[in-house]
């Protein structure tokens, strides 16, 4: 039956977020920002809301309760705090999401417990790669088989975390199936190299980072699904799913903030909020930020079906890459002078807005 | 409850039939009740009048059955559901003869939101019964009062030698005015002022039958599209009615608006109804778009990263969306009210999207089908036409805005003008 009133546990997820989102994230949002780092005290207190335990196999210890729709609850309410910190919480997902769900009970047995632990493990994905016209289903990193395993060869973007990874989860063509197929590569590993920060123009606070594969070997074993491997397509979907969601987050924080401030800015003997130049963007805000949100858990829903919800995930992340960006430059309009200024958050949403389009495989539901 | 996006297989089916009469009953004739306006959709609404005349039925005899004989577990309704699915279905198949459907329509609905049970009964019994068609209809805006309301000039004035109103006034605009008045057993909702002095606090609904001394329709507009629908011009001259004709207290209350207030709330029960219509000729047109665009050895493909689309794919992938967002917000609308929460703020949502959708959609399907598009061999321009409407009645795409905003900044009329 049709309905849009989240369940009782589905509204604690939300509120307990929310609550983080509010009296942590934002409060950190603009440092963390200007300097290029994430307080450990965030990324500690995100890591507790377990949501990736909650994800792990039941036989493996976890709940056994991978819901996209909690995933898109969750990523909404953590973007809604901050981008950056949000995939930084999100982050242990790019890795443990892919192996609960197209791993190998080996892959599965030796990876997924640790995600049970009172920190994660160290892991990333990678998936962009540099340059433009980035297609995800025709990656440029090859994957040839050799001697039993693969040689891994290319270059990859954007990756969250990697300097720092015990593991990483790099995705490349693979030239035997012909698709895109997950490979577990170690740190360390002869040929790969991680080379210094990338520079973006938002996203400031999360550090990512280039990584080269060089002529890199690793054993059949370590590709993701083993000799079945993974639907990568599946995979694709889970992560336009949850950049809406986090779109979603942003454009509310963009909204909400607008709206506040409108308010209370006095102009003209009012507060500008009562003209209707400045009521009717903000109703657009409010409308586009409700057709954001709305398309991303219909997609999520849809995941949850087991249903093929390409067209679905599809269509919602290409909505809310659009409408976010709206929203966020509303966001800066209304607050005219002091929406340019960087003590304002207005223009950090707007740069971290920018990314949902540019940047493709940055988080998973 | 949770978040479910499940349509009860009942509903669906109901929906699916909705698309059958859609495409045998409407689209054959679409394009010739569009060209010979003010022609009537005869066969339609005789075919349709038996299952509107029973759902009709449905509801009033509920009305008559005692409460605790019926009291089941409290489950979520689906009637306004079934009502936006059937609207979306037909207006697919043509949004003009759409609005032929017989029944009570807006001015049942006004009936159904205000009405005393007695009044209910006595009113909408016309559209539960007998073997022909009886329209109902709502006449509010006049030649100088649209969105304002409160400028609305015509007046009821109570004769209490005969315990009668006296109505004045000359009504436009009004949908179905006179299937309603002159060509069924039907009615008309008119809203007039039983004191001028008080503004929007003095205006009530007034239940004018058909037949009624002093009432006629002057006019039926030629109009730009929903050209099978007639629009018509209504003059009151010493209209005379029962004195309990008056939908709501015929006390004014200067405070919280009184009467008036309560009976702008059925907007928040039919603006999801007409975003409903805006919908189903956006499919219509999309629909169209992608089939003759497939025909033409132009496919669009879902999950292609945006360098590898051409111009029109990426067209119709942002149709696509924008429709499944008013679907959505429409959807959000309509499932609050049968979960009987409010959803005024929703409601003029999905009203403001869905106009605005239908509006850009349709505009953008002629453009791409070119001079085919533009031609009146094929319904796109029609339905371009027909399209417009939804962004204008029952509260323009600026007046949604409006009353969005003033919903999300917590502020009143007064406030935020």
């Amino acid at each position: 039956m049709v309905s849009f009133i989240p369940s009782d546990e589905q509204q604690q997820l939300i509120d307990s977020i929310r609550k983080f989102a509010t009296n942590d994230m934002q409060p950190a949002a603009h440092d963390a920002d200007e300097h290029g780092s994430i307080p450990a005290a965030v990324l500690n207190k995100g890591w507790q809301i377990g949501l990736v335990p909650t994800a792990i196999p039941e036989e493996l210890g976890g709940l056994g309760e991978l819901s996209a729709l909690n995933g898109v609850l969750a990523a909404e309410e953590l973007a809604f705090g901050d981008l950056s910190a949000a995939l930084a919480i999100l982050s242990p997902a790019l890795f443990a999401t892919p192996v609960t769900l197209y791993g190998t009970a080996e892959q599965r047995e030796v990876w997924l417990p640790g995600f049970l632990e009172a920190k994660p493990p160290k892991t990333t994905a990678a998936l962009l790669e540099p340059g433009i016209f980035f297609d995800p289903h025709h990656l440029k990193t090859t994957a040839v088989e050799a001697d039993g395993g693969y040689v891994l060869n290319g270059h990859k973007a954007v990756v969250p975390l990697a300097d720092d990874a015990d593991v990483l989860l790099v995705y490349a063509h693979d030239e035997s199936s012909g698709s895109t197929e997950g490979f577990l590569v170690n740190k360390g590993t002869a040929g790969l190299s991680i080379a210094d920060g990338e520079k973006l123009m938002g996203l400031r606070a999360l550090p990512t980072f280039r990584v080269s594969l060089d002529n890199v070997k690793v054993d059949a074993p370590c590709r993701l699904g083993g000799a079945v491997g993974s639907d990568f397509n599946g995979l694709v979907n889970r992560m336009r799913v949850a950049s809406a969601a986090l779109a979603v987050g942003v454009g509310r924080a963009a909204f909400e903030y607008a709206r506040d401030y409108a308010k209370q800015r006095q102009a003209f003997g009012a507060p500008i909020a009562q003209k209707q130049a400045i009521a009717f963007m903000l109703a657009e805000m409010a409308i586009e930020v409700d057709a954001m949100r709305l398309q991303t858990w219909e997609a999520a829903w849809t995941l949850d079906q087991g249903e093929d919800a390409t067209k679905k995930a599809y269509l919602a992340k290409t909505y809310a890459d659009k409408a976010v960006m709206q929203v966020a430059d509303s966001g800066v309009q209304v607050l005219g002078g002091y929406g340019f200024i960087r003590e304002y958050p207005a223009e950090r949403w707007l740069r971290n807005a920018r990314g949902f389009a540019a940047l493709e495989g940055i988080a998973i539901v | 409850m949770a978040i479910d996006f499940k349509i009860p297989e009942h509903v669906q089916q109901q929906a699916d039939m909705a698309k059958m009469a859609a495409e045998f009953m409407m689209r054959p004739v679409s394009r010739e009740l569009d060209e010979n306006e003010h022609a009537r959709p005869t066969a339609f609404a005789e075919n349709m009048w038996p299952v509107m005349r029973d759902m009709q039925k449905k509801t009033l005899d509920r009305l008559s059955t005692p409460p605790d004989a019926e009291k089941k577990p409290e489950r979520q309704s689906t009637s306004n559901l079934r009502l936006m699915l059937m609207i979306e279905m037909l207006s697919w198949g043509d949004a003009g003869i759409y609005l032929c459907l017989p029944g009570g329509a807006l001015g049942g609905a006004a009936v159904e939101a205000v009405g005393t049970p007695e009044q209910k009964m006595r009113f909408l019994k016309r559209f539960a019964e007998g073997e022909v068609p009886a329209w109902g209809a709502m006449a509010m805006t006049e030649p100088g009062a649209g969105s304002d309301t409160s400028a609305i000039q015509t007046t009821a004035v109570l004769d209490k030698a005969t315990n009668e109103w006296v109505l004045n006034g000359e009504k436009i605009f009004c949908t179905n005015g006179k299937l309603a008045l002159e060509e069924s057993d039907g009615l008309v909702i008119v809203w007039a002022s039983i004191d001028r002095s008080a503004g929007r606090a003095g205006m009530r609904p007034f239940v004018v039958e058909a037949g009624t001394p002093g009432v006629k329709v002057t006019k039926l507009e030629i109009k730009h599209g929903i050209r099978a629908s007639d629009t018509a011009a209504i003059l009151l001259e010493n209209a005379r009615i029962p004195a309990d004709n008056i939908l709501g207290s015929p006390e004014v209350q200067r405070e919280g608006g009184g009467g008036f207030k309560g009976a702008m709330a059925t907007f928040d029960a039919t603006r999801p109804l007409v975003a409903a219509s805006a919908l189903g000729i956006g499919r219509a047109a999309l629909e169209f778009l992608k089939d003759t665009l497939s025909e033409n050895g132009v496919d669009v493909p879902y999950g292609q990263p945006y360098h590898k689309l051409t111009a029109i794919q990426r067209d119709v992938i942002e149709m696509e969306s924008q429709l499944n967002a008013a679907y959505l917000l429409t959807l959000r609308a309509i499932t609050l009210l049968d979960q009987r929460q409010p959803n005024n703020l929703e409601s003029a949502m999905c009203k403001q999207k869905a106009g605005k959708v239908v509006t850009q959609i349709t505009q953008k399907a002629v453009e791409l089908l070119g001079m085919m598009g533009y031609s009146r061999e094929w319904l796109v321009e029609k339905w371009m036409r027909d399209g417009k409407i939804n962004d204008i009645y029952e509260g323009t795409g600026q007046i949604n805005t409006l009353i969005v905003a003033r919903r999300i900044l917590g502020y009143s009329s007064k406030e935020l003008g």
